[in-house]
């Protein structure tokens, strides 16, 4: 049998295996050698990092070190995407490990926010979580609860710990048992084809006649390109659910990824 | 929520039901007649058909109705031929009654009507109290008035034996004619108006109704004696009335009104308990002189009426010591509608008995393709049925519906001045859910009564000749549509809600063109209930659903093994095993670190003073090296002003049990050590959620760190406490081994949702339990629920629960010669208002429910059924206060008390599934023995209902856990508990005390055989080698491994005595079956436990091969 919270976990340690390599411009003291690691596919580049700064760190001069960013085949990684969403958008059909290019000067302002502080990435995490909830209950949920619960979401993401997230998260996911499901599903629709960032729109978990929406009702209204299977899709609820629980029913693998 | 029906009548007289699980109306199984009007309640509807007579409709259920005639055969002795038939003069009959002083021969027994038919012919009883007679079921006397025996002794001069016949009712699930009551000598007086209701009343006998009937002479007439087991009740007897009644309209409760032609209201006094029929009637006057009352409807303490100028009003103040009410209200504001459907009254609650809109219904009806051709007129009546919402979870007790019809003329009618635009028509428009607004401080059912408006004044029109197929009570032709009126009743039950009333001509014949829809002329909702936390798919839904949507069937078939949810499981395992199989020697990015969650709880202090204190409390998550997860649980403390801790390994936790009282939301901690002193750590949390929480994560690190998880093994040993909280416990191979098993003290125990009084499973995973109210549940192989949300829950196959129990309290009275009885006591007596000790005052205002979770339902009532009996006030007398009581006063006795109940009930929700609609006593699942084959086989399940029959299940299997059908045995009395041993074997214990024995049964035929005597042992065959303990031992189970566990009280821990705790007999052989020992496990108030699906055997236990002879389980029937 499997059930929810198998699912869940599943999505929860997903896990990419990247080898990080110094970029070659960056003057070094001696060789760096790259860095290998498992990154996990719910979290953010900049929160999962710090032994690959202190690995590079240790081979440079204090004064060659400026903010750390990243960048896979020439495209700055941003840092406030997902890992799991940037792998799938860029990397998902090159070969294993990926290979992340690591940079400590000429930072693209252009392409990457600054990242000053783990504060910044919680701060950029929770207004996601109360944004999916103000599409979920009118922010009624996340409102009501106080500021330990933030603490421990953020502090279950950051600390890699699902029962700790999944204890306050659940009450995020949770509808009252009248309603078929929440007032919208919070999503983003990611294309590397496209110039827009992201598709985001409102939608309703269940359709005007009763039935149930799937996640191929949701792309065919929202992006009907995406049906097509030459197009590479990555969807990423904000909010770090997975599909499971708004009872779409995902039509195929290229989507779900 | 048990499913129940709403009745109607359509235009054409046929009759539907709509289930409040079913999404369509389903025309009656029995449609050869037509109906004029219907009153239902949960188990008949009662109707008068369009030939005026009156005919009940009698629910199919698995249990027979059944009643027994008895007769007696009494001889004497006389020296020449010994006992013979001869008889003195002054004898009684031969064949005579329980009294002797009625003549009963066997022939002469006849039956009441053709509805019934004999079940077998006439036979001896041969039980006497219990025990088993002489041969022939002789029972000896010296002289006839006396006193029986059962041996014959040298100065028994008479003898008398009973014979026992049963008859069964056999018109079930159709029209039963109730035959007439006109005296031939008189012209015919048909009915007119029917009501049912009465049944909060009294529960003696079981199922008794008050049915009242208005004929077309305005006559008011009374059933006598109908009840569960004589549905048609013996005759109609008259009352007396101030006038002409034209229609009548009965609570469920003790409220009944009537109208008078002349448009004054009736009211009934004095109905109670001892005299349903009432002594007296008071006429109230219609809110407008010019405008008389045209109907009235009534539930447990409300009235709706309905006045000849089209306007619905409500009566203030009504309740069972007023029943006439203070004022009239206006409720509502012209009603016009001309869909004529089925409305209901949204917003009744407790403290707005008036509601605040009408909603319609609207359901498909299941066969209306069939019915759209049929020329109906759209004859514009529109129908409003105002339904009551249950007040479900905390404190809505009752609901009210309401339901009112309105009809209008058909077109080209002059109509009156009434609306006719849809604006008018106040359909669905609050949100506001029904639930939301109830206030928990609400004491009564209420009800909100239906009501009716009718377009058309009736008064304006001549009226021909009544004619058999015209209105009642309006005396309006038929042929004269327009004017009809329609009508509403509603009542409600405490947990129904009944509404009623609407009429239309049954042979209208406008054909103004085709309806899709039914016109409905009557609804009657006396059956019907509604909770405000479950409504049914048809109030909020429209038409049109797809009825897949709603139905659950009560097999078993996980949500889970839908195919998309397997594929995107299979998928993201795919994805895992793609990106991580060969890279898994990689670092981990986040090392697992140690997790810490804090709070503030407070602590019950071991140390004087004894005391809750405030904590700082902290669990510690961390993962070992071998990756499994451990937790600490760190409690800090100050004591004298030095700052402590303690702490608590997760891993060694037993058992985390919630123990909620009126303030605290407080849980118990129990270690293997804390098992043992019987003192388990107690922490109590601010909020109801704030426990919930620290439950679940407890629960959950607990389960964690022993790797149990999902749903219990098929062999788990379940178990109650005594707040009907749910455990189950797997049992490792060692716990029965013969040598060194493992203590009971380290079973951990975890919780699963739900709530129930008792609990039976067997090795196939079979696991039903019954609550606190009888109902039947059925496991569902979810795990989770109640407190345990998210990840400690399954997420399907968790369902609603509810439980209802009594709350008792006694109030306490002492004679003084000047004024008799008073509530005034000695200064040396206990309370005046106590609980059944006299120790705690409980004042019927002061009496809270047991805890936080459960709500009032009810007000206080007497409660009769008390053992020792009562006089008719409910009183027990007794010479001092702690003495034994006795059901009438005598010249010693110098105080009185009576028991006042309330009901109370708690909604949860966990991994069951109702069995309706048979409440159930006991229950027992035969034990598989370890080797059985898994095969799909049906396994036997036998049960006691709460009304004493056994009842076999068939079709149970470990896929069908929930069975599809009872099959009634027959018995001679009325059983109070069983048990079926592995070999088939079934054992029952009668309610007068005596064991029964059934021989094989087999699920293939298990009618089979005849029962035969097997000695009586009220408990336990081998009784005396018990005697020791039995004094604490309030349950026992005995397992398919003749493993013996039993629930005892005053166990000896080092702190204290505790109640309810889990024993395990040690030392239990095949050739020693009694055991030499206890093992003491987990207690505090436990009060049920079945092992009885334990077949893990020991490794090392292989000797026990052969059947015991002792009978595999006796249970429920050891009383402390």
């Amino acid at each position: 049998m499997t059930d929810d919270k198998d699912v869940l976990r599943d999505v929860w340690f997903g896990r990419i295996p990247t080898c990080f390599t110094l970029y070659q411009d960056e003057i070094t003291e001696r060789e760096a050698e790259p860095y290998y690691l498992l990154l996990p596919r719910v979290s953010y580049l900049t929160l999962v990092t710090d032994k690959v700064k202190k690995h590079f760190q240790k081979v440079m001069r204090q004064e060659d070190i400026s903010e750390i960013w990243f960048e896979y085949e020439g495209t700055p990684l941003k840092w406030h995407y997902p890992i799991g969403l940037l792998f799938d958008l860029l990397a998902s059909s090159s070969a294993l490990p990926w290979n992340i290019t690591v940079h400590f000067k000429s930072f693209p302002e252009k392409d990457l926010l600054h990242c000053p502080s783990k504060d910044a990435i919680e701060a950029h995490f929770m207004s996601c979580m109360k944004e999916a909830d103000a599409l979920k209950h009118k922010s009624q949920v996340i409102n009501e609860m106080q500021k330990k619960d933030h603490k421990q979401l953020w502090m279950g993401l950051q600390n890699d710990r699902f029962d700790q997230f999944w204890a306050i998260n659940r009450k995020l996911m949770e509808y009252p048992a009248e309603e078929n499901g929440f007032r919208y599903i919070p999503f983003r629709i990611y294309q590397t084809t496209t110039e827009r960032p992201f598709i985001q729109k409102l939608f309703r978990p269940v359709a005007a006649d009763g039935q149930l929406h799937t996640l191929g009702d949701l792309l065919k209204e929202v992006c009907p390109s995406a049906i097509d299977p030459e197009d590479r899709v990555s969807l990423c609820r904000s909010g770090w659910s997975a599909v499971v629980r708004s009872r779409l029913t995902a039509t195929s693998t290229s989507e779900f990824k | 929520m048990p499913n129940s029906v709403l009745w109607a009548v359509d235009l054409f007289g046929r009759v539907y039901t709509l289930s409040t699980a079913g999404q369509y109306w389903e025309l009656c199984k029995d449609s050869q007649l037509e109906f004029k009007r219907v009153s239902a309640t949960t188990q008949c509807c009662w109707g008068i058909a369009c030939d005026n007579q009156v005919y009940v409709y009698v629910c199919a259920s698995d249990v027979p109705i059944r009643r027994r005639e008895e007769a007696y055969e009494n001889q004497r002795w006389n020296p020449v031929g010994g006992f013979c038939e001869k008889l003195l003069l002054s004898d009684r009959w031969a064949w005579s009654d329980v009294s002797g002083l009625q003549h009963r021969p066997l022939d002469g027994v006849a039956l009441p009507s053709p509805h019934w038919e004999w079940e077998s012919d006439w036979y001896v009883d041969e039980n006497f109290g219990g025990e088993p007679t002489e041969k022939g079921g002789w029972t000896y006397a010296i002289d006839f008035p006396a006193t029986y025996t059962r041996d014959k002794k040298w100065n028994s001069c008479v003898r008398r034996r009973k014979w026992i016949r049963y008859r069964r009712y056999k018109s079930r699930d159709i029209w039963a004619k109730i035959p007439s009551k006109d005296d031939p000598k008189e012209l015919p007086d048909p009915f007119n108006d029917l009501s049912v209701g009465g049944w909060e009343i009294t529960e003696e006998p079981v199922g008794r109704l008050s049915v009242w009937a208005v004929s077309l002479q305005g006559k008011v007439w009374y059933r006598e004696d109908v009840s569960h087991s004589n549905p048609e009740g013996s005759s109609w007897s008259l009352l007396d009335t101030p006038g002409e009644v034209v229609q009548i309209s009965c609570g469920p409760h003790d409220l009944l009104w009537a109208t008078l032609w002349e448009g004054q209201a009736l009211v009934r006094e004095g109905i109670n308990r001892s005299n349903p029929k009432g002594s007296s009637w008071s006429v109230v006057e219609p809110p407008g002189s010019e405008n008389g009352v045209m109907h009235v409807s009534v539930g447990v303490n409300v009235v709706w009426a309905v006045t000849k100028d089209q306007k619905v009003w409500f009566r203030r103040g009504v309740n069972s010591h007023n029943p006439c009410g203070t004022s009239w209200i206006e409720m509502v504001w012209g009603i016009g509608c001309e869909d004529r459907a089925v409305y209901f009254r949204q917003g009744v609650t407790p403290s707005e008995l008036s509601g605040k809109t009408w909603k319609a219904i609207v359901v498909a009806r299941e066969c209306d393709r069939s019915h759209s051709g049929s020329s109906s007129s759209l004859l514009s009546a529109g129908c409003f049925f105002g339904d009551e919402v249950r007040g479900s979870g905390e404190s809505a007790p009752s609901d009210t519906d309401a339901s009112s019809e309105v009809e209008r003329p058909g077109p080209g009618q002059p109509l009156p001045a009434e609306p006719l635009d849809d604006s008018k028509n106040p359909t669905g428009s609050s949100a506001s859910g029904p639930g939301a607004g109830r206030t928990a401080e609400d004491t009564t059912e209420d009800a909100c009564p239906a009501e009716g408006s009718r377009a058309a004044g009736p008064d304006t029109h001549p009226g021909p000749a009544p004619t058999p197929a015209e209105l009642p009570w309006t005396n309006i032709d038929l042929k004269e549509p327009k004017k009809v009126p329609s009508h509403s009743a509603a009542g409600f039950p405490e947990t129904t809600s009944l509404s009623s009333l609407g009429l239309l001509p049954l042979g209208l014949e406008e054909p103004y063109g085709v309806d899709d829809h039914p016109l409905w002329a009557w609804v009657s909702g006396g059956g019907c209930v509604v909770e405000a936390c479950a409504m049914p798919r048809w109030f909020t839904v429209q038409a049109g659903l797809s009825p897949s949507v709603q139905t659950l069937s009560l097999s078993i078939t996980p949500a889970q093994t839908a195919a998309w949810r397997k594929q995107i499981f299979q998928q993201l395992t795919e994805r895992t095993k793609r990106e991580l199989e060969n890279f898994r020697h990689y670092e981990q990015a986040v090392e697992q670190s140690v997790w810490v969650k804090t709070g503030a709880l407070q602590w019950w202090c071991d140390w004087k003073p004894h005391k809750w204190v405030d904590v700082r409390v902290a669990l510690e998550q961390f993962t070992g090296h071998d990756g499994a997860r451990d937790s600490i649980l760190f409690i800090y403390y100050v004591v004298h002003e030095e700052k402590k801790y303690a702490h608590i390994f997760l891993n060694e936790v037993v058992a985390l049990v919630p123990v909620l009282n009126e303030t605290k939301h407080s849980f118990a901690l129990y270690t293997p050590e804390r098992t043992r002193q019987r003192w388990p750590v107690r922490l109590a949390a601010a909020t109801e959620q704030d426990m919930n929480d620290w439950l679940a994560l407890l629960s959950l690190s607990c389960c964690e760190s022993r790797k149990v998880q999902g749903r219990p093994s098929p062999q788990a040993i379940w178990s109650i406490t005594c707040k009907g909280d749910i455990f189950v416990s797997e049992p490792s191979p060692d716990l029965e081994a013969h040598e060194h098993p493992l203590p009971c003290d380290q079973m951990f125990w975890r919780q699963i949702g739900g709530h129930l009084r008792m609990v039976e499973a067997n090795s196939q995973g079979v696991v039903w339990g019954i609550g606190y109210d009888h109902t039947a549940w059925v496991y569902t192989g979810g795990y989770g629920g109640g407190c345990f949300q998210g990840l400690a829950s399954s997420t399907s196959n968790i369902y609603t629960q509810s439980d209802v129990k009594c709350v008792h309290i006694y109030e306490n009275q002492r004679w003084n010669p000047v004024t008799g009885y008073t509530s005034r006591g000695l200064p040396t007596d206990r309370y005046m208002w106590s609980d059944a000790s006299g120790l705690q005052e409980c004042t019927k205002a002061g009496t809270k429910p047991p805890s936080l979770q459960w709500a009032w339902v009810s007000d206080w009532f007497v409660d009769f059924s008390v053992p020792g009996g009562t006089d008719q006030e409910g009183w027990q007398y007794a010479s001092d206060f702690p003495a034994s009581y006795h059901g009438s006063k005598t010249m010693k006795d110098f105080v009185r008390r009576r028991c006042w109940a309330r009901k109370c009930k708690l909604v949860t929700s966990g991994p069951w599934l109702e069995v309706p609609p048979i409440t159930l006593r006991d229950v027992s699942i035969i034990p598989e023995s370890p080797d059985a084959e898994r095969s799909g086989h049906s396994i036997a399940l036998w049960a006691i209902s709460d009304k004493g029959d056994v009842l076999c299940r068939l079709g149970v299997s470990a896929l069908n856990p929930a069975g599809s059908s009872w099959l009634h045995v027959g018995t001679d009395q009325p059983f109070a508990s069983i048990s079926i041993g592995a070999c088939y074997q079934v054992w029952a214990v009668a309610r007068d005390g005596s064991a029964f024995y059934r021989g094989s049964v087999y699920p293939s035929q298990p009618a089979g055989n005849l029962w035969y005597r097997q000695g009586i042992t009220p408990s336990y065959p081998q009784g005396s080698s018990w005697e020791h303990v039995s004094n604490n031992v309030c349950r026992v189970s005995v397992g398919p491994l003749d493993q013996v566990w039993v629930i005892a009280n005053k166990v000896q821990g080092s702190h204290s005595l505790s109640r309810g705790t889990v024993c395990h007999r040690t030392g239990v052989q095949p050739h020693e079956p009694k055991g030499h020992g206890w093992d003491y496990g987990i207690g505090g108030g436990w009060d049920h436990i079945s092992v009885r699906a334990n077949a893990t055997r020991a490794p090392r236990s292989s000797s026990q091969e052969q059947e015991p002879s002792a009978p595999p389980e006796a249970h429920g029937p050891v009383c402390c």
